[in-house]
């Protein structure tokens, strides 16, 4: 049974809400005296995501010490806590928004002094920021990890959180501290405790071996789900996270199918001797928007994702295809080139007013609406294909990556980042995953083992 | 001595690619039966003189111009070498009214994956339209679409993407 592990994230309650308090509290040392007595009033820390233009904030994140060092599943309680602040070091820098303190100039922290900041020494080090926190071993097996966040100059607490994680699943708790600093200080939602599906590739061009595979948000705990035989494309998450659709070519019958990640199980969607592909989940899982080719036409069904009637939701010549839904349901944007060329559309979600939303030169391809409503990520093609964003209705079109193909993005889960593929030319062109914030200036590519495409951005860890 | 060799690994193989399919989910049509012309060439009396069993894929390779028609940058429409093309293929079909083919459709890698996809499907029903058109029943003829996961030529040039935006007629092994 590989069901999702679930990580109790308990929210430590700051000083004055008591009445927060977990029902399993978490033994932290106690607030720093400094929260009671802010003396001045510094402008407030805060970090702008899509400014752009100003520099990464200094931030200083050094090891994490234990109470008392213990062996665990995951490691030594010491080695865990160099290993968490690299993980959180590594999160925030990724983002571009954070310009984190080469080890050097990282003091060594003593267990006291993750609540007593030695604002002294943190003052001169040019970090404005500064993120400690401890681990520990519990006697039922499982890790404590606190998180907490300081201004240096106003010499105050921001924020504090405490996490217990079972031993395999330490990561998160690194992943979940950056999350609360990012959060805290950016004021946009957290992404890095998240994975991704995508496709493995390796081989020759002519016969690419394809497999499903995920993995986190940072490459960690990779791991393959199909073995290869056949032909697997464009794997999406399931909004609970416990499945995966995708295509697959299995039995040279190219069609969608639900990977449950669970119990390793996989089940056909629809029966048909058409093909099918391109499929997604609705926002509330109940549905999977697909296409569907018929006799050299595409278009666009929903189904219900637990079996069903298909319904038909475009019925045009031509080609329909990349559906994609809104986050509140309500609406899928799509492609089609019923006017000539590839463009982008919205519609409702029982298929009523179609509407064109894309205008600018060139073809649009495979849209995605972001979690947050606010924008739609797409493939351009003028040549080179290239990712860029617009809003749902069109306006303020941005092209984010310039190479020369980029295609498939794939939204964070807090809407500023998206994930997508990078094709090289010609014989020896491989495919990588790379990721791009919504400046376009923070473009990084993302560790895996073979090549990879088709990257499906789950959303965050419960 | 080697033709005879020849024969039987040809046979041999037949047999086995036979064994292969069966694996697979069969079509609705009805299952092959065992066509007239197909029952000799598995036994030494079979035609040996060149090795090719008739109504076999080497038969049909041979005896068509090409088992590939090709197509225009983001098009599907049959042109004038595309039909020469068909038009053996048709020939061929005529003789052996049990054969069923598979059209596969393919494009170049200029296209994002799931457009490429449903152009495949494009190009593979627009020969199968085609070749219906002219009196081939269509319940032979199956599509299948690979997009751009199966190139044949490996550059990222014109030669290239001509050579990849294609429509392959494979015979099935009855």
């Amino acid at each position: 049974m590989r069901s999702i592990l679930l990580l109790s994230a308990v929210l430590l309650a700051a000083p004055g809400a008591a009445q927060d308090m977990p029902a399993t509290p978490l033994k932290v040392p106690p607030p720093p005296a400094q929260a009671q007595a802010p003396g001045g009033a510094p402008p407030p820390l805060e970090v702008s995501v899509t400014g752009g233009i100003s520099a990464p904030m200094p931030i200083a994140i050094p090891t994490m010490p234990t109470d008392r060092v213990t062996d665990t599943q995951a490691g030594s309680t010491d080695a865990l806590g160099k290993q968490l602040a690299d993980i959180v070091t590594s999160d925030l820098k990724s983002s571009g928004l954070f310009n984190p303190l080469p080890p050097a100039q990282l003091r060594t922290v003593m267990f006291p002094e993750v609540t007593q900041p030695a604002f002294s020494y943190w003052g001169g080090s040019g970090a404005q920021a500064l993120v400690q926190g401890f681990v520990r071993a519990n006697g039922d097996g499982t890790l404590t990890v606190g998180c907490y966040l300081y201004d240096v100059s106003a010499q105050t607490e921001l924020m504090r959180q405490g996490f217990v994680v079972p031993p395999a699943d330490w990561r998160r708790a690194g992943h979940k501290c950056a999350d609360m600093v990012y959060t805290r200080l950016t004021g946009e939602g957290p992404y890095f405790d998240s994975r991704v599906v995508y496709v493995s590739e390796t081989g020759p061009k002519a016969r690419r071996i394809k497999r499903l595979a995920i993995m986190d948000q940072d490459g960690a705990n990779h791991r393959f789900l199909t073995n290869g035989q056949s032909i697997v494309l464009t794997p999406r998450f399931a909004p609970n996270q416990q499945s995966i659709v995708y295509m697959s070519f299995v039995n040279d019958k190219p069609a969608i199918y639900v990977y449950d990640l669970g119990s390793g199980r996989q089940r056909l969607v629809t029966t048909t001797e058409r093909q099918t592909f391109a499929p997604r989940f609705s926002p509330d899982g109940r549905w999977i928007v697909y296409s569907m080719s018929i006799n050299g036409n595409t278009n666009i069904y929903r189904v219900p994702a637990a079996g069903g009637t298909p319904q038909r939701l475009t019925n045009t010549p031509g080609i329909n295809t990349g559906g994609s839904y809104s986050p509140d349901g309500s609406r899928i944007v799509f492609e089609s080139d019923r006017s000539g060329s590839q463009q982008l559309y919205v519609m409702n979600a029982d298929g009523s007013n179609q509407q064109r939303i894309s205008f600018g030169g060139g073809r649009y391809a495979t849209p995605v609406w972001s979690p947050r409503g606010d924008l739609i990520a797409f493939t351009k093609i003028a040549g080179a294909f290239r990712i860029g964003i617009m809003s749902p209705s069109g306006s303020g079109e941005k092209l984010l990556t310039n190479s020369w193909q980029d295609e498939g993005p794939s939204w964070s889960p807090n809407g500023r980042v998206l994930m997508f593929f990078r094709q090289g030319r010609g014989n020896a062109g491989k495919a990588d995953l790379w990721s791009v914030d919504l400046t376009g200036v923070n473009e990084r590519r993302i560790p895996t083992p073979l090549d990879g495409s088709d990257p499906g951005w789950g959303p965050l860890r419960p | 001595m080697p033709r005879l060799t020849t024969s039987l690994l040809l046979a041999g193989a037949l047999v086995a690619t036979a064994a292969c399919s069966k694996k697979h989910p069969e079509q609705l049509p009805p299952a092959p039966g065992p066509a007239p012309e197909q029952t000799q060439p598995t036994g030494p009396s079979g035609p040996v003189g060149d090795a090719v069993v008739p109504g076999s894929s080497a038969d049909f390779k041979r005896s068509v111009t090409s088992d590939t028609v090709h197509f225009g940058l983001d098009q599907y429409d049959i042109d004038d070498t595309a039909r020469a093309i068909l038009d053996t293929q048709v020939a061929w079909l005529n003789r052996y009214p049990n054969v069923r083919v598979t059209i596969e459709g393919h494009c170049d890698e200029r296209g994002t994956r799931e457009y490429n996809l449903a152009l495949g499907d494009r190009r593979a029903n627009a020969a199968k339209n085609y070749l219906a058109g002219r009196g081939v029943d269509a319940s032979r003829i199956n599509t299948i679409s690979y997009g751009k996961e199966r190139p044949i030529a490996l550059g990222s040039d014109e030669e290239s993407w001509a050579a990849n935006r294609r429509a392959v007629t494979v015979v099935l092994s009855q």
